[in-house]
């Protein structure tokens, strides 16, 4: 997507890091080099690891947690981002800062997903689903990468009672199913009627959300 | 005379109907006439099959979405202008409808339609009082021979 953007509109683009409790946008920023500047005269970057929480070391991949150095109004010491990459160090070959570089954020350590830049949580698809009593609580998302925005589909799973022989019934619950999901993650998924008892049941993130945008 | 048909869910992937297929089969069940209503994500597939009762408890016990609702068979002159006066017949009593699809075989001279109306009740009256015949599933049975 990035390389369209740049192509098609002329301009260059910057991949630009943040996180709202840390500031918004402008934590670090890349210059080109294939990873991002951290600011760290501003914000002190370590890498720990999510299990133990013990630091690690330059260039290991961990969790990347944030001390805020010239904040006073809600200061953060060691704010865990979830966010997993690692810290190099050493002068920028291609710009000559000096400023440690993390890789792009690969994964996360809890279960968020991050879908079109928004950030969802599995839970929030079942909240909606709830509220469709023609549909089993049961679903799965499906990440599937393509040239421009990521093909997002949730597949939900369709109770016997609810089968009506009508095709425009369906598709209003469909249509219904849609908009309870959006209206809670501000997405507009691809909904896939299943039969019933096709999805796996609930065994964890593994198998509710399949994710083939990077492996 | 209303006939019993049944609308099994279709998802959108290879092999769902040759599944449903193999299952009637399995069952010695055999499908008389078929109808495939498809949107781009989902379909149905609505059938008139030898016994709908075991062909639903069939499908059901495989894992498929199955729903029985009655329909008309009805006997349609073929001919040109046949399909037009049943048509005008059903327009003037107000019936509308839901979907309709047709019979391989034809019962005497004339051609056998199923219809599903928004008022089945209402649309048989009107066939029965104009002379339409509609077909029972003994003669349905009796005709696919």
């Amino acid at each position: 997507m990035r390389a369209k953007i740049e192509s098609e509109s002329g301009v260059v683009a910057h991949d630009i890091y943040g996180l709202t409790e840390i500031s918004g946008p402008g934590v670090a920023g890349d210059c080109g080099c294939g990873g991002l500047h951290v600011w760290e005269d501003h914000y002190y970057p370590e890498i720990v690891d999510p299990e133990t929480l013990q630091p690690l070391p330059d260039g290991e991949q961990g969790e990347l947690v944030f001390t805020t150095l010239d904040r006073f109004g809600t200061p953060m010491v060691r704010y865990r981002t979830r966010d997993l990459t690692r810290l190099r160090p050493g002068v920028c070959p291609h710009c000559g800062r000096t400023m440690r570089v993390m890789d792009r954020v690969s994964a996360r350590s809890d279960d968020m997903l991050i879908i079109h830049g928004v950030n969802v949580f599995p839970s929030q698809i079942e909240t909606a689903l709830l509220r469709i009593p023609e549909i089993a609580p049961h679903y799965q998302i499906v990440l599937t990468p393509t040239e421009t925005l990521d093909l997002f589909e949730i597949k939900v799973e369709l109770t016997p009672e609810a089968f009506s022989d009508n095709i425009r019934a369906l598709e209003t619950l469909r249509k219904r199913v849609l908009a309870a999901i959006k209206q809670i993650i501000g997405l507009t998924p691809k909904i896939i009627l299943v039969e019933p008892n096709t999805l796996p049941r609930s065994e964890g993130k593994i198998k509710r959300v399949i994710d083939n945008r990077r492996k | 005379m209303n006939i019993n048909q049944i609308s099994i869910f279709l998802e959108n992937r290879p092999k769902h109907l040759s599944e449903i297929c193999r299952t009637l089969s399995q069952a010695n069940v055999s499908i008389v006439t078929l109808s495939l209503a498809d949107t781009a994500d989902f379909g149905i597939v609505r059938m008139i099959v030898s016994d709908h009762e075991k062909a639903r408890q069939a499908l059901t016990a495989a894992g498929h979405v199955v729903n029985v609702r009655e329909v008309l068979a009805v006997t349609v002159p073929d001919r040109p202008g046949g399909m037009a006066e049943i048509m005008e017949l059903l327009d003037s009593a107000g019936v509308n409808i839901e979907y309709s699809y047709a019979f391989a075989f034809h019962h005497g001279e004339k051609a056998v339609l199923v219809f599903r109306f928004d008022d089945n009740a209402k649309a048989a009256k009107v066939l029965e009082a104009a002379g339409v015949l509609t077909l029972n599933e003994r003669q349905i049975e009796e005709s696919a021979k």
